[in-house]
């Protein structure tokens, strides 16, 4: 039943993507957003695209698995893409039916608008699909760090985050458990109203709440007796080390940013499709 | 130097009613000597709520004794500034394999202990491959524990301990909730470890089984030590173990039944071996 | 009231790479009143076998039939069929929610429609069969000890007036004494109540002295379905499975081995203890 969500949607594969520092994703990741809402001209989509395709095919993660992580933003899309396309007034008109109109401006900022969004979710993508949850995690301990020296507590946070990920199966199976121990008392989780949906949460949230208590306890005690006690003093058994490929990766993102930057700014040619 | 030593060991705790004020107090462990030796085996039996996980806690500084003293290789578990000391130099493996693995990848559970000591990289590495070797888990190093049977996590959770180095091994009834096959891959993975390292081992128990080749055997009922001895000893005396809600190894009743029966059988049969060769002396 | 399974497969996942075939070709009749043990190590197929019982899961294909009816056609009532066949999980006290025991152990005749009286003169009916004490009645259920709870919960499913107790491990981390009041107290509720009783267990030892036929699964399959001493005298086999008979079985088999005219089909100590007194004095 519930056991088919699956959470942090790793591809195993090897790969140079694969093998980067977490940092770099994460940080190239973000410049590559960025570089999205940049620039608005098609030879700035037409970098982006190589840029964003050659990476893909580096990762060695098929293009069917990373298109259908678009699959749950679809709807959005769709909205934003429709809103963009009617509602926009300025431009030449181009086709005008009763009340809808749709101009020149409009479908350009519609098709860009729905470019930039799947290139966003695309780009996320590949980095989550290439990072384990916990190496991703890593990656935001240490970018983060620095916020330490304002009283942030980075490392109980990320111990925190990478915790939750070793629990969540357990917890989706334990709720998977009981859902079934209390259907065998003859529990009805599924017809009536809203408000007796709600009530009959109750018996699968009490013991799961009290399970999850009781894990947190148990497990509290057991880092404890393995002397955990902070961030402090802590050394890393895979400490984040930057190489060659990892500053490659930077260098090779970087001189993307500049070349959007510069198409955006100083190519002077704006030719539109239409 | 006893490697676990406890005088006089007193542990309270307060018993509240519903608005949580309280109403008295709890004695868990009521007056508990024990002594470890060095590179021993011994195992502590007891029922459930017999006191014998709280005295567990205790050689691991999770609990401080409320009266008496407990030394852990001859430092005292109540001086705040020994805590971690302590914690060292006796591990700690507990009952719900899920609930003390913390790490998402079995390797990096390993080294979870050694990265809280302050362990250098290339050293951790070390300890971890020679740890997962020690328990036979080497070659699932890269997997998620979800993936694991119970038997195999409790395994890991050992080799995080071992990693650490202990002295002592504290197994707080390790295969409680494990299939009899897990049990038994347990308790060989202890054995072994014993054969290997020069350590310590402390294993709490309600399975009888377990224990026949423990060095010595402590029995607690209500929060005392109420039988101590060799295994030998300890299950020569079936009757008293019963009034402790234990059990015996099925050789041993059998032995018992057959005393009482009247044949001429030597007390605190423990292996089948054992009773079978007694029994043909006597045919 | 008996179950029948006709040629019942179950595969997990079907169509993906996780694609198992938990059970597989089972076909199995259990009458009333009958007490059987099913053994099998984890992942024998055991668990998803009795989840089959009350319609939780659903075959693949075969039929089930219970009381001659086959619960697959449509329109079968299973609401009703799940207050027949009554399921405790493991550790099924982790089931437990309400505020006290007593409202706890309502919440099955509740769900089958039942005044609040009915409900709790049946909860604590099925409270005393299972030997709780009547002090604890009031009592929040996260408060009692392991056992105590254990036969709350347990109690929560026979409130329902179940005809056939399907349990799952019941003695599942109790203490040897614990173990052996829930077993009497099971076998005292088989002998009183003509209830089907259906025992999940991987200890062998456990079960030999209280069922009359085990089924042993294994690789989700059914290997043998007899009466103990039969499935015993497999115990070679039973052993390359990962399972192992009654410790018993092997010291009557050692003293055979060594010349002894012992017969080698004892299950219980009592037993053993007379077939060599019997040797002794022939």
């Amino acid at each position: 039943m519930i056991r088919d969500i699956t959470i942090g949607q790793y591809y195993p594969a090897k790969s140079v993507i694969h093998r980067l520092d977490p940092r770099v994703k994460i940080v190239c990741t973000l410049l590559f957003l960025i570089s999205l809402f940049l620039q608005n001209s098609i030879l700035g989509y037409v970098i982006a695209t190589l840029f964003l395709g050659a990476v893909i095919c580096a990762s060695r993660v098929p293009l069917k698995f990373i298109v259908k992580g678009l699959k749950p933003v679809i709807m959005l899309l769709m909205i934003t893409v429709l809103f963009n396309l009617f509602l926009t007034r300025e431009g030449s008109e181009l086709i005008h039916i009763w009340i809808f109109r749709i101009t020149d401006k409009g479908l350009r900022i519609a098709v860009y608008m729905a470019i930039r969004l799947t290139y966003l979710i695309m780009g996320s993508s590949i980095m989550t699909f290439t990072t384990t949850p916990n190496s991703l995690t890593d990656g935001i301990e240490k970018l983060l760090h620095p916020l330490n020296k304002i009283k942030v507590p980075v490392h109980e946070v990320a111990m925190m985050m990478s915790i939750a990920l070793r629990f969540i199966p357990i917890l989706l199976e334990e709720t998977d458990k009981i859902m079934k121990a209390q259907i065998a008392r003859g529990a009805d989780l599924e017809s009536g109203n809203i408000i007796q949906k709600a009530k009959a949460m109750i018996p699968i949230l009490v013991p799961l709440f009290v399970s999850a208590f009781r894990r947190a306890n148990d497990l509290a005690m057991a880092m404890e007796a393995r002397c955990y006690r902070g961030g402090d003093g802590r050394t890393k058994m895979k400490p984040l080390v930057y190489h060659g490929r990892d500053r490659a990766a930077y260098v090779v993102t970087v001189a993307y940013m500049v070349l959007i930057f510069c198409v955006g700014r100083y190519v002077p040619f704006h030719i539109w499709i239409f | 130097m006893d490697m676990i030593q406890s005088e006089e060991l007193i542990f309270e705790y307060e018993k509240r009613d519903e608005e949580g004020n309280v109403i008295g107090m709890n004695r868990a462990i009521d007056g508990v000597d024990i002594h470890v030796s060095p590179g021993e085996f011994v195992a502590i039996l007891g029922h459930n709520g017999s006191g014998k996980s709280t005295l567990a806690k205790h050689m691991n500084a999770i609990l401080v004794p409320t009266g008496g003293t407990m030394w852990v290789n001859g430092r005292d578990t109540k001086e705040p500034a020994e805590l971690w000391n302590v914690r060292q130099s006796a591990g700690m493996v507990f009952q719900n394999p899920d609930n003390q693995i913390i790490g998402t990848v079995v390797e990096e559970d390993v080294g979870f202990g050694p990265e809280n000591l302050g362990v250098p990289t290339d050293e951790i590495w070390k300890r971890v491959e020679d740890s997962l070797k020690a328990v036979g888990m080497l070659e699932y190093r890269s997997n998620s524990p979800n993936k694991l049977s119970g038997g195999q996590k409790q395994r890991v959770a050992i080799a995080g301990v071992i990693a650490m180095e202990p002295q002592c091994i504290v197994l707080d009834e390790p295969t409680a909730m494990l299939d009899p096959n897990g049990r038994k891959e347990v308790i060989r993975t202890i054995q072994e470890l014993r054969k290997k390292k020069q350590v310590t081992v402390i294993l709490i128990t309600h399975y009888m089984e377990e224990v026949i080749d423990a060095d010595k055997v402590y029995v607690m009922d209500s929060g005392h030590v109420v039988m101590h001895g060799t295994p030998k000893e300890i299950f020569s005396q079936v009757d008293l173990l019963k009034k402790y809600r234990l059990d015996v190894p099925q050789v041993t009743m059998l032995a018992e039944e057959l005393r009482k029966k009247g044949l001429d059988l030597p007390k605190g049969i423990l292996r089948t071996q054992e009773l079978v060769e007694a029994l043909c002396q006597l045919s | 009231m008996s179950i029948k399974l006709e040629h019942i497969n179950y595969i997990y996942s079907p169509g993906t790479a996780y694609e198992k075939q938990a059970l597989k070709d089972i076909s199995l009749e259990i009458k009333q009143g009958e007490f059987v043990g099913i053994i099998g190590h984890t992942g024998s197929g055991k668990s998803t076998l009795i989840q089959h019982f009350n319609g939780l899961m659903k075959a693949t294909s075969g039929a089930l039939y219970y009381d001659g009816k086959n619960i697959y056609e449509t329109g079968y009532n299973m609401k009703e069929l799940r207050s027949q066949v009554g399921l405790v999980f493991q550790y099924p006290e982790h089931q437990l929610f309400e505020v006290d025991v007593i409202s706890d152990v309502c919440f099955g005749p509740k769900n089958q429609g039942l005044s609040q009286e009915e409900c709790e003169k049946r909860a604590k009916e099925a409270l005393e069969l299972v030997g709780f004490p009547e002090k604890y009645y009031k009592q929040s259920p996260f408060e009692l000890s392991g056992g105590q709870k254990r036969r709350a919960a347990i109690a929560g499913v026979l409130a329902m007036r179940p005809k056939v107790l399907v349990l799952d491990e019941p003695t599942a981390g109790l203490d040897p004494r614990g173990r052996d009041e829930i077993l009497d107290q099971i076998e005292y509720l088989h002998k009183n109540t003509n209830m089907t009783v259906i025992l999940v267990s991987h200890s062998m030892e456990d079960i030999a002295r209280y069922v009359d036929r085990i089924i042993v699964m294994n690789h989700g399959e059914k290997m043998f379905d007899d009466v103990p001493k039969a499935v015993f005298a497999h115990y070679r086999e039973l052993e390359k499975v990962g399972l192992a008979a009654p410790q018993v079985t092997y010291i009557m088999h050692a003293l055979k081995a060594h010349g002894m005219d012992v017969h080698t089909d004892a299950t219980t100590v009592e037993e053993a203890a007379e077939e060599i007194m019997r040797s002794f004095h022939d």
